[in-house]
């Protein structure tokens, strides 16, 4: 009867059930499978120094990943962030030269980054110009910058203590890249799913006119995720710069494309609005699992380009698949 | 089945035509509820048949199930007899129904003649859109519901209630044996409603049958012939109008017997509590200033574009004025986002539920405590348990009816969306709630239980400000009511003053 009063239960399927029916659960098993796989077409790849050897194919791009998971999900993206690397990789260049050390190197790479996703950021959420459009302009922008100042020419002459970042190993055959990823990772979990921060960027994803109308500062919110996204592209720069000991103008170059297919396959919407860090953290290393394990059987380059190409492809389309069936 | 032949056309009886469509026993479900439950449905040529229920009753789901939006799990639906399915929206297009929804969708950048043809535009050579003849087209359609656009505008220039003409004009563009109304008078003013009954009649003429969902017990008597009463997804009632009272639709409807009297109020007017001066805007409003005090309703009529919404959106910081000051509670207060306007205890219920007020796409205890995270966590993290007890409290206050706090906004009825919308507000315990058309598109049920609400905020120290164009609302919750005619305040009434005439008068400047 409608005169009764009807208690409404918090909720119908516990989250542990909902997980289980999960896209992540999915990638997770084609994570294992192409693990098995590799494991019986290569003799070298159960081989802890291999597989360690198979995280730096993905460290430095899933690094830059979680923040960009971040930003598609408030419904922007990032396309700049290979450039801002580059751009980034040649100020620390060029610091080397005139002498300055490895904490400095640090900030400048870190400096760089912020710069970078602080324009981007203020092109968008001030000027309101599609960051679409803007980020295409700032890809070609930041690398231009690092054609000019290097030209054919590479910056090297590294301090040694400063190959740590990229070449060190903390414990073993885990290396400190692995272990900044899974921090990184940690920290965007726990940004994105168990902060006010994050639930905002899930409610500007999903309805960017009602998150202003519910009082949330929307182009605020914006705007740091374009500076961590930026901050992060830093972080990479100096861990690839770092296990390189080297810059050119060409370095990272096409990552982007990688970055946001590896955040697609963790089965974040590009339309925004949803998707989870456990499933870019498995994304990641399917890609990694991916190259690798074609690296072992001696594909060449331009083969791998096309397997990436096709699993961009294949994500885009597998979730609409999977809707479908669940249905 | 045979017409009589000594029949007037007059008064045609629902019982000896056939129906061109009828539901025979359908039922749709949802995970967790049960939308229709068996129930049945006839439209007979030439009679306008009324389909009433509160929200959620599942009134829209007929609507959508013979459009070819769902498909029903049992039962059939039968044109002149014949079993008929309607697998996509274009098959029950092409079997004679359309529809002219609560929300169509149109397109802002096609001009209004496309948006009229759009998938059905007349073809010339070669196959391409005839644009010329579609446009004289739409015009002939346009003209004969009273609509004075131009066919070639480009749709987002228009305001919301010409755009609804268009939706309308879009659903006769296709030649229908069935017309679907679904709340079609929601956004039109009372010139552009007499136009609408006008062609009703004529569409009745035609021999259409026409189903028409309404919340508005005047136009239902006014232009129904027939009556079907859905409650909670069943049938609870059919028949010819002139059977039936007012009194007793509304019963069949709640299963109750509601009053239509407005709640009596202490009226229990505290200190001033809000306090705007010559606020100013380039093009939408100038020189409004008024007091609130708290315990006040204060109502905002006018007719539509009078630019109510336009200065409410102004104040709760949505838009910037170019000049003006709001005092709250004796502080000056700049207001230069909704963020601000909700720090400083105002906050803002949307005409636009959908778009405005609430994010459909997330779940119930997260648009509630949406605006109020900083209560419910601690150090800027989230505590879950916390926001479903602070959920939990304002959606039993406004008697939400949902499966889990966990369902998405958008499975919710209107009214009921409209309550998760209010409960997130007062969840912010602001100083002043301004309420956007708070009643419209609601049923009577719902309505009356908002009014019975805003009476008990008000009792509580609220100061409420309504934004209404019925009037019997207006006049029947408000202490105060400021008349606005395009962009400015053109008077403000109250006592023995507000009559249905002098806001009437005022709103129109004669």
């Amino acid at each position: 009867m409608t005169d009764t009063i009807r208690a409404i239960p918090d909720r119908l399927q516990s989250p542990l059930e909902r997980r289980l029916k999960s896209w992540e659960t999915l990638l997770f098993a084609v994570a294992v499978s192409i693990f098995i796989v590799n494991s019986f077409t290569s003799p070298y790849f159960l081989n802890a120094w291999n597989l360690s050897d198979m995280t730096f194919n993905f460290t430095e791009k899933a690094m830059i990943a979680f923040a960009m998971a971040l930003l598609i999900i408030a419904g922007e993206i990032d396309l700049s962030v290979a450039s801002i690397i580059a751009l980034a990789s040649t100020a620390m260049g060029a610091a080397v030269q005139v002498g300055i050390g490895t904490p400095g190197l640090v900030a400048i790479g870190l400096g760089v980054g912020l710069l970078c996703g602080a324009f981007n950021g203020v092109l968008v959420t001030r000027m309101g110009l599609p960051s679409i459009v803007v980020t295409i302009g700032t890809m070609s922008l930041f690398r231009g910058i690092s054609y000019i100042v290097l030209g054919d020419q590479a910056y090297r002459g590294y301090p040694s203590d400063f190959a740590f970042f990229g070449q060190g190993y903390v414990f073993w055959v885990i290396s400190f890249e692995l272990v900044l990823f899974a921090l990184i990772a940690v920290i965007y979990f726990v940004i994105l799913h168990k902060t006010n921060f994050g639930r905002a960027v899930y409610a500007i994803g999903n309805n960017p006119v009602g998150a202003e109308f519910s009082g949330i500062r929307v182009a605020r919110v914006k705007f740091i995720l374009f500076l961590l996204t930026g901050l992060m592209s830093g972080v990479a720069a100096i861990c690839l710069t770092s296990r390189l000991a080297s810059t050119r103008p060409s370095i990272a170059f096409g990552w982007e494309l990688e970055i946001v297919t590896m955040v697609v396959l963790g089965g974040v919407s590009i339309l925004g609005g949803s998707g989870l860090i456990p499933g870019v953290v498995i994304a990641a290393f399917v890609m990694g699992l991916v190259t690798f394990g074609l690296g072992l059987l001696n594909v060449p380059g331009i083969v791998m380009s096309i397997v990436i190409g096709a699993l961009l492809i294949g994500v885009i389309a597998l979730p609409r698949l999977w809707d479908k069936w669940r249905s | 089945m045979l017409m009589q032949p000594d029949q007037t056309s007059e008064q045609v009886s629902a019982t000896s035509a056939a129906p061109i469509l009828s539901l025979n026993r359908v039922t749709k479900v949802f995970p967790g509820v049960t939308a229709l439950s068996e129930v049945s449905l006839e439209l007979f040529p030439g009679r306008v048949t009324a389909l009433v229920g509160e929200n959620g009753a599942g009134k829209s789901t007929v609507v959508k199930i013979l459009t070819g939006i769902y498909q029903a799990d049992g039962g059939q639906i039968e044109i002149d007899g014949q079993p008929v399915r309607f697998p996509t929206a274009q098959d029950a297009g092409d079997a004679g129904v359309t529809a002219i929804h609560q929300e169509t969708v149109l397109f802002d950048e096609l001009s209004v003649a496309e948006n009229v043809f759009l998938g059905h535009a007349p073809r010339g050579r070669f196959g391409l859109i005839d644009t010329a003849a579609m446009v004289e087209k739409a015009r002939d359609i346009l003209t004969g519901i009273g609509a004075e656009i131009d066919p070639r505008t480009k749709l987002k220039e228009l305001g919301i209630a010409n755009k609804h003409l268009v939706a309308i004009a879009r659903a006769l563009s296709i030649d229908a044996r069935v017309v679907i109304m679904d709340e079609p008078t929601a956004a039109l003013s009372q010139k552009e409603i007499e136009e609408l009954y006008e062609l009703v009649e004529e569409l009745k003429g035609q021999g259409k049958a026409i189903l028409f969902i309404s919340h508005k017990f005047d136009e239902i008597f006014r232009i129904a012939d027939n009556y079907t009463v859905f409650r909670d997804g069943a049938l609870v009632g059919s028949g010819a109008i002139e059977d039936v009272t007012e009194a007793q639709l509304v019963k069949m409807m709640v299963g109750r017997d509601v009053s239509q009297i407005f709640p009596e109020r202490d009226r229990n007017v505290g200190d001033e509590i809000l306090k705007v001066e010559g606020y100013e805007h380039p093009t939408e409003f100038a020189d409004i200033s008024f007091t609130l005090r708290k315990g006040e309703i204060l109502g905002f009529y006018g007719l539509v574009g009078a630019g109510r919404s336009e200065f409410m959106q102004a104040l709760f910081g949505i838009t910037r004025p170019s000049s003006g000051a709001v005092t709250i509670d004796g502080k000056r207060a700049d207001i230069r986002s909704p963020a601000d306007a909700v720090g400083r205890g105002i906050v803002y219920v949307p005409e636009d539920r959908g778009k405005q007020g609430a994010i459909t796409a997330l779940p119930i205890f997260q648009n509630v405590t949406l605006p109020s995270l900083g209560r419910t966590s601690k150090n800027g993290f989230l505590r879950l348990a916390e926001e479903f007890k602070l959920a939990r409290e304002y959606t039993e206050r406004l008697d939400l009816r949902a499966a889990s706090l966990d369902t998405d906004v958008g499975n919710l009825s209107g009214g009921n969306q409209q309550k998760v919308v209010i409960a997130k507000w007062l969840a912010t315990q602001p100083k002043v709630i301004i309420l956007d058309e708070p009643t419209k598109g609601i049923d009577i049920g719902s309505k009356a239980a908002v009014h019975e609400f805003m009476a008990e905020l008000a009792a509580q120290g609220l100061a409420v400000i309504m934004v209404s164009s019925e009037i019997p609302e207006v006049l029947g919750m408000s202490d105060r009511v400021i008349v606005m005619r395009e962009g400015r305040i053109a008077a403000e009434v109250s006592g023995v003053d507000m009559t249905p005439e002098t806001l009437v008068r005022h709103a129109a400047g004669i």
